[in-house]
């Protein structure tokens, strides 16, 4: 008799089980549209130059060893990821009142970010306070919530699946007249727009409005490091004060969960934030990744409306960042999956970055396909 | 005039007043065990020591990055690897030589393919998962007993993963040794299927370990009494610096039918510390209730960090599946393990040099980075405050941080407070 006899096979994660049968799939013209992460024109993985070039440097330095960090992470990655943020010149920072976890990716800032709100916002332990999160999002955020306590997860409208597009007084009309935590999660900074400052604005605005808040920085993609885990927790609060009570006991937190981050990624980081010349290198490395996107999405677009595939296709290029919600359903996301071997999300979400020259008119063709003769 | 239309300015776009959501926030207390090493550091004393958090140090106290880890290091950079996130589960190759370290190459469970193996943050991300999985699935019980005292870290990790904590005795503060007629009579009392943590080798904080002959009584005495078996692997090859010795309890009860949890840590071991490298396994009745357990720790992993960080685990791997690196690991923690021993004896010594007539004897035998020198809180405050040096207010001193450049020092201060 085992103890563990009751316990159930659990449905893979979605997203790595499209991976996983991308990898399986024999089909050489096969293309995976699925997980996030940046691929070159060759559909190859990508390490940053200027990250290689702070490696050798850190691989150089005799005076570094493998101890703990402290276990709040890195100071000095802390600030400067902080400053990617909110800038540098942020009055927020002036004033003393921010400051940051260093945790294991977004996912890990997430975490903490959730595991210190369900102790402390709200009264205590207050499990029953509602999260809210757009509908739909990334489906790992339901799970960091619900994981850390939190009971009622609500959806607030965000897209419009008619406009293909941001439905924002079904946004605004789901959040009026409530008082509400603010916790951005940033996981594309610089992705987007090719530019740190502009896809910075919503947070830095929030801060002028007075808010307290918690933003959620990932360094995954900007900084091509996915598996090194660097993240962080950004809080800004009211106060000095305010800020030493909160990070007091996200250490308490961090310290039952992790003890104390990965070294590795953060220093990484730390180094070419700190150092003018590798900073410059590496807004440049981003807007490299952020162009080639850019001239995807015009690509794919261009393709379909001179194929004359039904329907409208402007959404390409209006959305931004590495996803595009294509608007294709189910049944033809099948179709694309198992007659063509182009792989995507269940929801119709493609990863734009495995789209290269040598692919996009086999997948122009392959959606042109699938909405013609796929209802 | 514009500082009062300032002021009306901010008021307006404020909520209605000027609080903080978390005014009700209390300070947090300081963490005990690395809160010590906060306080060294802020400590202008140059004689000062730091004997608090269990990192080794060589014989100048400096950190020590062993040589098979920089070789690994610059075999691994030469490969120009990208850095895709790895499986949830982590990196297969360490996952495979994690279990193999712990269990045997020859081991029956690795050859049914009955043990799950996932790649974890360090020991303490390791146990979280571990106390994670029994709090959603090990339903029929939730008490979870720890030797007395245990780490500090298990209680917490193991309370606000949903766990009720007990205890059973362990540590004899009379002979500074195993109580172990206390334990077996409070193991005979715990309920069936509640949850038993054992220390697998160099026992955190007392350095006390049970001899093989008492592990077996207590093997037979758990399985008697129904109870799973949760091991605490931190300090594999760096208890008696022999990687199979240090194993052989976690290995003889998996041979009486145990099927245990286990966490192994590689932060000591390989000196990996902040590169967060550890090992959860748990050994299954057979190798289909493996799979379905793997799929629960992805679910239980995913909304904590997605996937663990590469560089510690592609280390590991490195020198576990390279001969000549493997062979030179070892070496270097039997030499570690050594100094540690030597600095024990030459304590002893020392304090008998300055006339100490106190038995001094459970500094040798002790085993690993930890010694429980048996020092009152009292004089755990004094030794700080006058010698300036470090450690946790339970006696514990961390062996690592003992030199010979300082052996001497460290003598005349505990003398000094115990005489």
């Amino acid at each position: 008799m085992s103890l563990f006899g009751e316990v159930p096979q659990a449905t893979p994660v979605a997203v790595f089980k499209v991976t996983n049968d991308f990898k399986e799939d024999p089909n050489p013209k096969k293309v995976n549209l699925g997980v996030g992460a940046y691929r070159t024109d060759e559909g190859q993985p990508w390490v940053l130059p200027v990250v290689k070039k702070v490696e050798k440097i850190i691989v150089a330095d005799d005076s570094l060893n493998h101890e703990y960090l402290p276990i709040l992470g890195l100071p000095e990655f802390r600030s400067s990821a902080s400053k990617i943020a909110l800038g540098e010149d942020s009055p927020a920072i002036q004033e003393n009142r921010v400051g940051a976890v260093q945790c294991l990716g977004g996912t890990g800032a997430l975490k903490i970010g959730a595991e210190f709100l369900r102790r402390w916002y709200n009264g205590n332990n207050n499990t029953r306070t509602p999260v809210y999160v757009s509908a739909p999002t990334w489906e790992n955020h339901n799970a960091v919530f619900v994981n850390a306590g939190f009971e009622d997860v609500r959806p607030y409208k965000y897209w419009d699946a008619e406009k293909r597009g941001l439905d924002l007084s079904g946004f605004l009309g789901d959040l009026e007249r409530r008082k509400l935590f603010v916790f951005f999660d940033s996981a594309y900074q610089g992705f987007a727009s090719g530019c740190l400052d502009k896809d910075a604005w919503a947070v830095r605005y929030f801060i002028t409005q007075g808010f307290e808040m918690f933003c959620a920085q990932s360094f995954s993609k900007n900084f091509g490091l996915y598996n090194e885990r660097v993240g962080n927790l950004t809080i800004v609060a009211r106060d000095p004060d305010n800020l030493k009570r909160v990070l007091s006991q996200m250490e308490k937190i961090v310290r039952v969960t992790w003890s104390n981050p990965p070294s590795q990624g953060a220093r990484l980081v730390a180094v070419t934030l700190n150092n003018p010349e590798l900073f410059s290198e590496w807004k440049d490395n981003v807007k490299t990744m952020a162009d080639r996107v850019l001239s995807m999405r015009a690509s794919l677009r261009a393709k379909l409306e001179a194929l004359e595939t039904p329907g409208t296709w402007d959404h390409i290029t209006q959305q931004i960042g590495m996803f595009s919600f294509t608007g294709l359903n189910p049944n033809q996301v099948e179709y694309l999956i198992k007659e063509k071997s182009i792989y995507l999300m269940a929801s119709g979400r493609i990863n734009m970055c495995g789209l290269t020259t040598k692919n996009i008119d086999y997948v122009a063709e392959s959606i042109h396909e699938s909405v013609v003769n796929v209802q | 005039m514009n500082i009062y239309r300032l002021c009306l300015g901010i008021s307006i776009s404020l909520p209605a007043c000027f609080s903080s959501w978390w005014s009700e926030v209390q300070m947090g207390p300081p963490d005990p065990i690395l809160g010590v090493s906060e306080a060294y550091k802020r400590d202008t004393n140059p004689k000062k020591i730091n004997l608090g958090v269990g990192a080794y140090r060589d014989d100048q106290g400096k950190p020590f990055v062993l040589s098979c880890v920089r070789k690994a290091e610059a075999q691994i950079a030469a490969k120009k690897l990208d850095k895709e996130y790895l499986a949830i589960g982590g990196l297969g190759d360490f996952n495979k030589a994690c279990a193999k370290l712990a269990l045997g190459d020859d081991n029956e469970v690795i050859k049914s393919g009955r043990n799950i193996t996932v790649q974890t943050i360090s020991g303490t991300g390791s146990l979280r998962i571990g106390a994670n999985f029994l709090s959603r699935f090990h339903t029929e019980a939730r008490e979870v007993y720890l030797p007395t005292p245990s780490w500090g870290n298990h209680t917490p990790i193991f309370r606000d993963a949903g766990m009720q904590l007990k205890a059973y005795t362990y540590y004899d503060p009379k002979t500074c040794g195993f109580d172990f007629q206390g334990a077996l009579n409070d193991i005979s009392k715990i309920p069936a299927k509640s949850v038993i943590m054992l220390h697998a080798c160099a026992h955190n904080p007392t350095g006390v370990d049970p001899r093989p002959e008492q592990w077996k009584e207590i093997a037979e005495l758990v399985k008697k009494r129904n109870l799973l078996v949760f091991f605490d692997m931190a300090y594999q090859g760096f208890a008696s610096g022999d990687i199979d010795r240090d194993a052989w309890a976690v290995r003889y009860f998996i041979e009486q039918g145990h099927n245990i949890l286990l966490s192994q840590s590689f932060a000591k071991n390989m000196g990996l510390y902040g590169e967060r490298v550890g090992g959860f396994t748990v050994v299954c009745k057979d190798a289909e209730e493996a799979k379905r357990v793997e799929s629960q720790l992805k679910i239980l992993i995913r909304p904590i960090y997605s996937n663990p960080p590469m560089n510690g685990a592609r280390i590991a791997a490195t020198i576990l599946n390279t001969p000549d690196l493997y062979k030179e690991w070892l070496g270097e923690v039997h030499g570690m393990a050594n100094r540690i021993i030597t600095m024990r004896e030459l304590l002893v010594a020392n304090l008998k040099k300055e006339g100490s007539t106190k038995n001094w004897q459970h500094v040798i035998d002790q085993i690993g980075m930890f010694c429980f020198t048996g020092l009152k809180p009292e004089q755990v405050e004094r030794l700080t405050k006058e010698f300036s040096v470090y450690m946790t207010k339970d006696g514990r001193i961390s062996m690592a941080g003992v030199t010979s450049g300082n052996v001497g020092y460290l003598a005349q201060g505990i003398h000094s407070v115990t005489k």
